[in-house]
């Protein structure tokens, strides 16, 4: 049933893409992001398109499993294209009764489906191929900056890192409690929206109490082990750069100045 | 003086209403006073709701006295400056062994309480290391906790606990929700480490097994020690245990019906050792020599 | 009236590459008013097995039979199984959610679509049998204690009218005497009510005490299914197992290896008890 789900999604093998730096990977990630958004033509979606393929290459992730993750975004991807499609004017190609596309439309549209699928592929990298542990470590020191400004970015990384390592033991948990309702003859599937989201009570009243009992334990737990926030404490495995990642960065730096070049032709 | 000392201690649990007022007080510690040795392995029982556990946690600092005093290593705990090195001398396990695990990989969770302390990285791996090591999890270091089994998790939490390098161990009930084997792993885990490494054991339980070995038994009811000595004074007194809400192991209950029943046995036997040295010679055999043996003279 | 389980398997994440079995072949049948104890060490199936009894998880092939008719027949009322065939799950005070423990008890006869009556007179029934009076009525099931609060989930169960009762180690986490009341009110429920008790447990001691027959289970097969005194003399096969039988257990045999004339199958405290000085006496005599 739920513990079907998958989540925190990393593929353990060991490629040169596994081996980087959070950080290089987490600003990568933006590059990328950001070339995205900056490419308005042909060649910069080309140029995108072989190196996406040659990372892809590089990660030693199948690429069937990686394009597991578009699924979630069909719907989203669906909707917008239609949007562009129909709604973009210009000069008409077809038109049947109401629904005109134009060759403006088909062209946003053809865009903006790449972009999509690019921004998940290119963020599914980074998930794939960086442990939980390490992104939050990765997005702590990242952001780390932001502490100066009175961002709690120590607690914010910690709070993502119990989250992850506590989501599947709630999974596990909802699993147990629904069908323990379902043996006192309750029924989740049956019924209107209202008679449904009526059926979640039994289930959701003790998940919310389990949680606050599981948080306060670990609150204790925590401070039994002289836990006192982010000042003061050394790391087991602190991040450092290696020549690997001097080498990304340039690489990622170079990918973004071919890309606003091409963007200006 | 010893590792750990109450001296007429007193704790209340109050419960307050919206506004502040006291609403409810309920006594879980009621004038206790205790001194125990730096090495002793010392187990605590009690039935549930007999103040066993709100000790457990004054002992780490988590709760405060009401009245009276807690010295852990003769610092008071009441003195909120030294809280820190309290909960480093005595460390604490609890009894649900996922709430206790902070980190998703197992060496990242023992690791936990040394970076909290500012251990240099190299020596955090050290200690990392060892304290798997003691607790022989060294094979399971890079896995998932969510992946161990029950007894596994609390042998983790103790590895967490014995890498912040503790003189003392209290352990709130670690084997409650465990099936047979995986408390038979704690035990023994927690028994090594207090004969090898020579750490005091706090040990709250309320399954006699677990105690047979240990140094010193207290009883505790309704917030009081109601009784205090060897594992064989205490289970000398069967009927007396069952009226705190205990009961015996079966070898020692046994015995017990046995004697009462006229039979020429000792008090407080404990093991099946010990019950078959005292039997058999009943029955003219000695222990050891088996029927398979006596053929062969 | 009997459940019968008929070449269930059960494959765990089928058609993954991580399939696995969790149940191969199991068989057996549970007769109106047995007392049949259920054990394996974790992970052994147990747990999966108790869940097909009703209706919650699904065979990968084979048959449950409850009453003669095959559960998983077209238009089979699973809710009505549900109801007949109680599963109290482990720590099943998880699952209270209600203001007061009377309507939680009241949940599951609601849900039988039971008229207010009816259901009120069955929760006040289930909260009698498991020893809570009037005065509990109205608190909260989570200012109760742990032993208080696994009652009233034991009677939110009972509250259904089941005719056969699953229980998943009712005991876990509670203290002796804790533990004494709650085997003791089911052992009532079985001799008073009749009702059919299937009891999972790590607990021999407590198997040698109340079950009238033991069904062992090891990674996910039957090994062993007769009465407890015949299970327990294969305490080597347990041990491999992972398992060991009742300390009294070794005891008998341990003294039977030194030559004492003493029955094989005793397996609590007491038989052990009259059996020694039974042999005491005898010993005297020569």
């Amino acid at each position: 049933m739920l513990r079907d789900i998958t989540l925190g999604q990393y593929y353990p093998v060991d490629s040169p893409v596994h081996r980087l730096d959070p950080r290089t990977k987490l600003f990568g990630t933006m590059v990328f992001i950001i070339s995205l958004f900056v490419a308005d033509n042909i060649w910069g979606y080309l140029l995108a398109t072989v190196i996406l393929a040659l990372v892809i290459r590089l990660t030693k992730v199948p690429f069937s499993f990686m394009v597991r993750g578009l699924r979630g975004i069909l719907i989203l991807l669906l909707i917008s294209v239609s949007f562009n499609l129909f709604l973009t004017d210009g000069q008409v190609l077809v038109q049947v009764w109401i629904f005109r596309i134009t060759w403006e439309g088909l062209r946003t549209a053809a865009f903006m489906a790449v972009r999509l699928i690019y921004l998940v592929l290119g963020s599914t990298i980074m998930t794939l191929t960086t442990t939980p542990n390490e992104l939050t470590d990765g997005l702590e020191k990242s952001l780390g900056f932001l502490g100066k400004v009175g961002v709690p970015v120590h607690e914010i990384s910690m709070m993502m890192s119990i989250a992850l390592r506590f989501i599947p033991i709630l999974v596990e948990e909802t699993d147990k409690i629904m069908k323990a309702q379902m043996a006192r003859g309750a029924d989740f599937e049956s019924g209107n929206l209202i008679q449904k989201a009526k059926a979640m009570v039994p289930l959701l009243v003790p998940l919310f109490i389990s949680a606050f009992r599981r948080a306060t334990d670990l609150a204790m737990a925590m401070e039994a082990r002289c836990y006192r926030g982010g000042s003061g404490r050394t790391k087991m495995k602190p991040l450092r750069y290696q020549s690997r990642d001097r080498a990304a960065y340039g690489a990622e730096l170079l990918y973004l100045a071919a890309m606003i070049g091409l963007a200006m032709i | 003086m010893g590792i750990i000392k109450a001296s007429r201690l007193i704790f209340d649990y109050i419960r307050r209403d919206e506004e502040d007022r006291i609403e409810e007080v309920n006594r879980a510690i009621d004038d206790m006073s205790v001194d125990i040795k730096k090495g002793d392995f010392v187990a605590i029982l009690g039935h549930n709701g007999s103040g066993k556990s709100t000790f457990a946690k004054q002992v780490n600092g988590i709760l405060l006295p009401t009245e009276g005093t807690v010295w852990i290593s003769d610092m008071d705990t009441s003195d909120t400056s030294h809280i820190w090195d309290i909960r480093k001398t005595a460390g604490m396990v609890f009894q649900n062994p996922d709430n206790q695990i902070i980190g998703n990989i197992v060496e990242e969770d023992v690791g936990f309480g040394p970076e909290n302390l500012g251990v240099p990285t190299e020596e955090i791996w050290k200690r990392v290391d060892e304290s798997l090591e003691a607790v022989g999890m060294t094979a399971y270091r890079m896995k998932s906790p969510n992946k161990l089994s029950g007894g596994q998790k609390q042998r983790v939490a103790i590895a967490g606990v014995m890498a912040m390098r503790p003189q003392c161990i209290v352990l709130d009930e670690p084997t409650a929700m465990l099936d047979p084997n995986g408390r038979k792993d704690v035990i023994r885990t927690v028994r090594e480490l207090n004969k090898r490494e020579g750490i005091t054991v706090l040990l709250i339980t309320h399954y006699m097994e677990e105690v047979v070995h240990a140094d010193r038994v207290i009883v505790m009811d309704d917030g009081k020690i109601v009784m205090d000595g060897t594992p064989r004074q205490i289970f000398s007194r069967v009927e007396e245990l069952k009226s705190y809400r205990l009961d015996v192991p079966q070898v020692t209950e046994l015995a017990y019906e046995l004697k009462k029943a006229g039979v020429d046995l000792p008090d407080g036997i404990l093991t099946r050792k010990e019950l078959m040295e005292n039997l058999l010679p009943l029955f003219g055999r000695r222990y050891g020599e088996r029927e398979e043996a006596e053929h062969v003279d | 009236m009997s459940i019968k389980v008929e070449h269930l398997n059960y494959i765990y994440g089928e058609g993954t590459a991580f399939s696995q079995y969790a149940l191969k072949d199991v068989n057996f049948t549970i007769e109106d008013g047995e007392f049949v104890g259920l054990i394996g060490h974790t992970g052994s199936g147990k747990s999966t097995l108790i869940q097909h009894l009703n209706g919650l998880l699904r065979a990968s092939s084979g048959a449950v039979y409850y009453n003669g008719e095959n559960i998983y027949s077209d238009g089979y009322d699973m809710k009505k199984l549900r109801s007949k065939v109680g599963l109290v799950f482990q720590y099943p005070e998880y699952q209270l959610f209600e203001v007061d423990v009377f309507s939680d008890v009241c949940f599951g006869p609601k849900n039988l679509g039971l008229d207010k009556e009816e259901i009120e007179a069955r929760a006040k029934e289930a909260l009698t049998l498991v020893g809570l009076d009037e005065s509990f009525y109205e608190q909260s099931p989570f200012e109760l204690s742990g032993g208080q609060k696994r009652r009233v989930a034991i009677a939110g169960v009972l509250a259904m009218k089941p005719e056969v009762l699953i229980l998943d180690e009712p005991t876990a986490g509670l203290d002796p005497k804790g533990r004494d009341e709650i085997l003791d009110k089911i052992s009532q429920l079985h001799k008073e009510k009749g009702m059919t008790i299937i009891l999972v447990s790590h607990s021999m001691e407590d198997m040698a005490r109340y079950a009238g027959r033991l069904i062992v289970m090891n990674h996910g097969e039957k090994i062993f299914d007769d009465v407890p005194k015949e299970v327990f003399k294969h305490y080597k096969e347990l041990e491999k197992m992972g398992l060991a039988a009742p300390q009294i257990t070794y005891v008998v045999h341990e003294l039977r290896e030194h030559g004492v004339e003493i029955a094989d199958d005793l397996t609590t405290v007491a038989e052990a008890r009259d059996a020694i000085l039974e042999a005491l006496k005898k010993q005297q005599r020569h």
